[in-house]
């Protein structure tokens, strides 16, 4: 038993590894729902407000990068058996650094202190660094090859173009260069983030978790074969047309309808995920189907706010659509997808775990251990689902007219987030209880048995 | 290439095909078909067990007798055994007490477990069984055939 339980131990991290990020990155958004709160449709006026760029690096570093993290070193170990090497402290600097980073970030923005940028980037640098140089470790001795571990690498690579491309932007805040080369900087950094590390990301997860745990047919060999390299690559000529065309070499019309090619990428990608959904063989009802789903209809959205751009710039204006654009990618894609997954991988571990450690030490049923479902029940899901829905209604309707739906916003983001935060904490205060159970009764039957040891001991003295 | 004589392919099959009769029984219980739904979920249990048992008597010593490794993959593979168990035990006493809640939320728990069971399966251990047995697998292949007839 014990040597079973080393071997198995082995593969999965200490559950400390993914909980930490887990539990600090709806914290995030609710300070990005603070934010709104105070600064009001200040907030949400064009891409370039300082309030904004807080609100999207809370989003993006402070909740989507957080939970990568944690998810990323819990499921290489099991997706490509290999694991990521001391993952407890690698987790504990990572989590530290990027969590005291987000903070400083966000307040070098929202109160332009130099010094304080300095500091962030030194922090954000340092958290990326530690985590690609450990996760790299861990795909270098990858025993097997599949998409998925593909997926995982090529996004890692754009993480790390995507936080080199922020730290020399973050470095203009200290010392400026052109507003020219800024533009163009920061819509590779955008487009990088998007599209390279988070699209490839999801699109890298999907085809093992959608056919596996929601039980649709297979994406189809092409896509799963060769639309994540492609792409990645496709990520790596558009980044070289975008430089070309800064320094004024062709027509930015390249970079363009190279983006084309690329969004009907991503665009077949949400579409095929819909329609094998929709083919599940599981028809109960699930929510992390459903956050899934707004997921992909957000990318829809998102494509076709791109593709006919002028129409509706003249409709709702070039910031507005700017701004949904945006918006649509990460808060209806990354964050609707990151925040249904949590509630199939939280309480999957925490069951795993407990029940993998209660057998172990004490054999079969000795302690009852919950299901996913009692870990985390489905009425508390669904009851934030509804939340998020009205999050991305009112964003619609904010940035349409943010003098009066910016704070409302704000206030929904906050509800949302904090019933995340309850949702994820009192599975885990559930897991602590448990866990101290099993510990108890170990140590109860360790005692007996070192009691059981020494009688023995005295019976065999007394009859000798 | 992939055929029906390697066990990569033929085992992966029987996964599928354990997997078809879980999603049944799910959907009956859910709707409270309990008369069905019982007998479906005792249709997926026992498939279940075969498989086990197939691979446990058959298939994993012949892979530890080919490459020598006993506390390697097939000693995590039979510990995952052990914890499904486990979760089928639970999910027959709920069938007999009637409780679909409880029961959605362990077939919910076991999906999530025995898919990634199955897939570290048929990407890592029947392949490596694959190619160690080389000349022998239809030998294997028969002998699990045999299981439970």
């Amino acid at each position: 038993m014990i040597g079973q339980a080393s071997l198995s131990l082995d593969q999965a991290p200490p559950i400390s590894v993914p909980f930490r990020f887990f539990l600090t990155a709806p914290l995030f958004i609710f300070c990005a729902g603070l934010l709104l709160l105070i600064y009001g449709q200040d907030a949400l006026v064009s891409r370039w407000s300082p309030v904004t760029l807080a609100l999207t690096h809370l989003i993006t570093l402070g909740f989507l990068a957080s939970v990568m993290c944690g998810a990323v070193m819990q499921i290489l170990p099991v997706l490509a058996g290999s694991a990521v090497p001391a993952s407890l402290w690698v987790s504990r600097a990572v989590h530290l650094l990027l969590t005291a980073g987000v903070i400083l970030l966000v307040s070098a923005f929202l109160f332009s202190l130099s010094p304080w940028m300095g500091l962030a980037m030194l922090s954000l640098g340092s958290a990326f660094s530690i985590f690609v140089v450990a996760v790299a470790i861990a795909l270098w001795r990858v025993k097997i090859t599949n998409e998925t571990v593909i997926g995982i690498s090529v996004a890692i690579a754009a993480l790390s173009i995507t936080v080199v491309l922020g730290l020399i932007l973050a470095g203009s805040f200290i010392w400026p260069i052109g507003y020219g080369y800024i533009h163009t900087l920061t819509d590779s950094h955008m487009g990088w983030g998007v599209l390279g590390w988070i699209g490839l990301l999801v699109m890298g997860v999907a085809y093992q978790v959608v056919p596996m745990f929601q039980m649709t047919p297979e994406y189809p060999v092409w896509m799963v074969k060769y639309l994540t390299r492609s792409l990645f690559a496709a990520c790596l000529l558009w980044g070289l047309l975008t430089i070309t065309h800064s320094f004024s070499l062709i027509s930015p019309l390249w970079a363009d309808c190279w983006l084309l090619l690329m969004a009907l990428g991503y665009l077949s990608f949400a579409v095929m995920t819909l329609s094998v959904q929709k083919r599940r063989r599981r028809r109960l009802p699930d929510v992390t189907l459903k956050f899934w789903r707004i997921g992909m209809f957000s990318q829809i959205a998102a494509f076709v706010l791109w593709l006919w751009g002028p129409f509706w710039a003249e409709v709702i204006g070039e910031q507005a659509r700017l701004l949904l654009l945006g918006g649509c990618l990460i808060i209806g894609f990354a964050l609707s997808v990151i925040n249904g997954m949590l509630y199939k991988i939280l309480p999957f571990l925490s069951w795993f775990h407990l029940q993998h450690r209660s057998i172990a030490l004490l054999g079969f049923g000795c302690v009852k251990i919950p299901n996913m479902k009692e870990f985390l029940p489905d009425r508390l899901a669904k009851q934030q689902y509804i939340f998020h829905l009205l999050v991305l209604t009112l964003f619609v309707m904010a940035v349409l007219l943010p003098e009066f739906f910016s704070r409302p916003l704000g206030l929904a983001v906050c509800l949302s987030s904090l019933l995340l935060e309850y949702n994820l904490i009192q599975a885990v205060v559930r897991y602590q209880k448990i866990n101290s159970e099993i510990s108890t009764k170990s140590n109860a039957k360790d005692e007996m048995s070192i009691a059981e040891m020494s009688r023995m001991r005295g019976m065999n003295g007394t009859s000798a | 290439m992939a055929n029906m004589t390697d066990i990569t392919t033929t085992m992966s099959a029987d996964h599928r095909a354990c997997d078809e009769v879980f999603a049944r029984a799910e959907e009956l219980i859910a709707d409270n078909g309990w008369v069905e739904g019982a007998e479906k979920f005792k249709q997926f249990h026992d498939a279940m067990e075969h498989h086990f048992t197939m691979e446990e008597t058959v298939l994993f010593p012949a892979f530890e007798a080919r490459t020598g490794m006993t506390m390697g993959p097939t000693e995590v593979m039979r510990g995952e055994h052990v914890q499904m168990r486990a979760l089928f035990a639970e999910m027959a006493e709920s069938v007999e007490k009637q409780d679909s809640e409880q029961y959605i939320g362990l077939s919910e728990t076991l999906l999530m477990f025995m898919q990634q069971h199955n897939s570290k399966e048929e990407q890592m251990l029947y392949r490596m069984t694959d190619q160690a047995l080389g000349q022998s697998v239809e030998d294997v292949l028969e002998r699990m055939a045999a299981v439970g007839q």
